[in-house]
């Protein structure tokens, strides 16, 4: 199982001494909460994208290249990537070059972003949000998985002959997480590709984050990427934790109270009652977040966020050290041992490259090379022919495995079962 | 004559003090509704929702657009509901402030087809036609059915003004009022013939889905949430 920490990087006030972080402090220490993630142990750091105050977290892809050059094992994702509003060519550029620099420790989470008026900022249209997250997905796997693409859609130029470049690294793309609080349309986006699934829970009760997990997990087999139980899923979660779980409670407390998040609200009782917030000792915090597979079932990513209402660098320095070295350890020795031997981890670059090559050795194909298979002459697109001949083989070969798995699955026998009763119909 | 179930009949009352006239009303128009349903050989199960003492949870699902346990099963007893009576304080010419703020964190199409008996009290009979004025536009907008009699409450009703007998008398209002529910109830639960179902506005995504989005009254069904999707084959053009 993964854990790590995420951060949306907003700039809030301390509301126990005023203070205001200036934006070069706070991206700064963003990047020291990412090293020290690594040095005590955690293996994923994710980071927002937002377009607006008080976050300073535009750019993902420059601050996670500058994470990558500074860390060595960490996985470097987003929380999330703005499917809606981005050009799905920049997404896919921009990752598969953060790929190349990281040593394939990318990957990322989608979302659709909080706020509306990010929109208009990028020229597009919120009551389009599904739908662009929908084309827009689905253009960006073609533009990772096909080396030429010529493509037609509704909400950006149409592409011909369009090579996106760098090509991914090993011919794998980064995995793909789907991040979606409420909306099922995500959840099923998330199946039918066979993608994980993300439920960034911090402000919801369990029951409604059961309820999503579990129509993902029936979408997923029913797609024929597996059984329920094998389906991707991460969570999202906040504690303040101190070695004694009152000075836990009378440290954030009024950090709960004042944050714009939180403040003015429920008590501070009632939302850790109902939320996954967690505010006490390291064993209370485990103790809350062992519970989270007995809602959910056994799952492959924990993310917490660490620095959030308005708390000072240092403190939530403190809390990535405890949540490495007190809480982490325990949650994975426990939740590694209960996960049943066929309910798989997230997949890494590692293990997709590896399940590629052994899909390719089944089909008695050579290796997968990368080996430059374009022209280099001025503005050339598309692949040379004594290159590409491989690589278009073997993108053909894919196709036909997702069409074998497609047709066997539940969605297949439905879709052949409805042609034949139509083509039924046109005979009468 | 026996019932399959049990008749729901949930009561919202949103007084403020106690004891409190509002729910002095809201007492009496469940018990005519009730008396009236049990004449009739039906069985009744009646549910209280004071929305006095669910303040804290209405403010704090209003801001973190969830509802605690306690205001959800609330909820969930309006979901099931065959019929509802809502009695509120007039305050400044409507609905009590937290009267609106507990409809607001009810969940939409909710009402939808339900008989809705409405109820108001107030220092004077001058403040009368808040139910009118306030009251019924706003279950209109809910699409709830509701019966043509309501019932005001001032101070002097429970006074005794009038006479039980009088036409205009708190009795006998409150018992025309809680027939015309108790009528509209077994409509609504297919006991009688002619119950009319709102129509809903089917979006794209509903259609496409085996099961049905909503149940046969047209009301928000458990199910909605996780039917509002288009499988994505049919979305890609698969």
């Amino acid at each position: 199982m993964q854990f790590g920490i995420f951060s949306v990087a907003d700039i809030t006030p301390d509301p126990t001494t005023g203070a205001v972080p200036t934006e070069r402090e706070r991206i700064r220490g963003v990047v020291e909460k990412a090293k020290l993630a690594e040095e005590v142990g955690l293996d994923v750091f994710a980071v927002g994208e937002h377009h607006n105050p008080p976050f300073v977290t535009s750019s993902p892809t420059t601050t996670l290249g500058f994470v990558a050059a500074k860390t060595e094992r960490l996985l470097l994702s987003t929380a999330t990537t703005l499917i809606t509003t981005n050009d799905p060519v920049k997404i896919a550029e921009d990752y598969a070059m953060l790929q190349h620099l990281a040593d394939g420790r990318v990957d990322l989470v989608m979302g659709r972003g909080n706020t509306g008026p990010v929109y208009p900022w990028f020229g597009q249209d919120i009551r389009q949000g599904i739908e662009l997250a929908v084309e827009n997905y689905h253009l960006l796997r073609r533009l990772w998985t096909e080396d030429v693409v010529d493509w037609e859609g509704e909400f950006r130029t149409p592409l011909q002959r369009f090579t996106s470049t760098p090509r991914p690294l090993d011919g794998v793309p980064p995995f793909v997480w789907h991040g979606s609080i409420r909306s099922p349309q995500i959840a099923e986006q998330a199946a039918y590709y066979g993608d994980g699934f993300f439920h960034n829970n911090i402000f919801w009760p369990i029951r409604h984050t059961k309820q999503m997990v579990e129509f993902y997990r029936q979408r997923f087999e029913h797609y024929g990427h597996g059984t329920a139980d094998q389906a991707i899923v991460g969570l999202g979660g906040q504690f303040f934790a101190r070695e004694r779980s009152q000075d836990a409670v009378r440290e954030f407390r009024p950090y709960f109270d004042n944050a714009p998040v939180y403040g003015h609200g429920p008590s501070m009782e009632d939302f850790t009652r109902e939320t996954p917030l967690t505010v006490g000792s390291p064993d209370q915090v485990i103790e809350r977040y062992l519970a989270m597979r007995d809602h959910v079932g056994d799952y492959q990513r924990q993310l917490f966020l660490v620095d959030h209402a308005g708390l000072p660098h240092k403190t939530a320095m403190e809390q990535i050290e405890i949540l490495g070295t007190k809480i982490v350890p325990v949650l994975r020795r426990e939740l590694d041992a209960l996960r049943p031997a066929h309910v798989p981890d997230a997949p890494t670059h590692a293990s997709l490259v590896a399940a590629r090559d052994a899909a390719l050795a089944a089909e008695g194909e050579q290796p997968y090379s990368d080996a430059y298979r374009f022209g280099t002459g001025d503005n050339w697109t598309g692949l040379t022919a004594e290159g590409g001949e491989q690589a278009r083989r073997q993108a053909a070969l894919r196709e036909l495995r997702e069409q074998r798995r497609l047709a066997g699955s539940a969605a297949g026998r439905e879709t052949a079962a409805r042609e034949a009763a139509e083509k039924g119909n046109g005979h009468e | 004559m026996s019932d399959v179930r049990p008749l729901g009949l949930v009561v919202i009352s949103s007084g403020l003090s106690v004891p409190s006239t509002t729910r002095m009303l809201a007492d009496r128009l469940a018990a005519s509704a009730r008396d009236v349903l049990e004449r009739d050989g039906h069985t009744v199960r009646t549910s209280f929702i004071e929305v006095k003492d669910l303040g804290h949870d209405i403010v704090d699902a209003t801001l973190t657009r969830f509802a605690g346990e306690r205001l959800q099963s609330a909820i969930d007893a309006l979901k099931a509901a065959d019929g509802v009576i809502a009695v509120t304080p007039t305050f400044n010419l409507s609905y009590a402030g937290v009267f609106k703020s507990f409809i607001d964190v009810v969940d939409p199409g909710t009402f939808t087809g339900v008989p809705v008996l409405l109820g108001a009290t107030g220092g004077t009979a001058r403040h009368s036609l808040a139910i009118d004025y306030a009251l019924r536009p706003l279950f209109g907008y809910l699409k709830a059915d509701t019966v043509p009699t309501s019932v005001f409450a001032a101070a002097e009703d429970f006074g005794a003004a009038t006479t039980a007998k009088a036409e205009d008398s708190l009795q006998e209002r409150t018992l025309r009022a809680g027939t015309e529910l108790a009528q509209y109830m077994l409509r609504f639960a297919g006991i009688t013939g002619g119950a009319v179902a709102p129509t809903r506005a089917r979006t794209g995504p509903a259609a496409a889905s085996a099961e049905p989005a909503v149940d046969q009254r047209g009301r928000a069904g458990a199910l909605e949430e996780f039917a509002d999707f288009v499988p994505m084959g049919t979305l890609l053009g698969r």
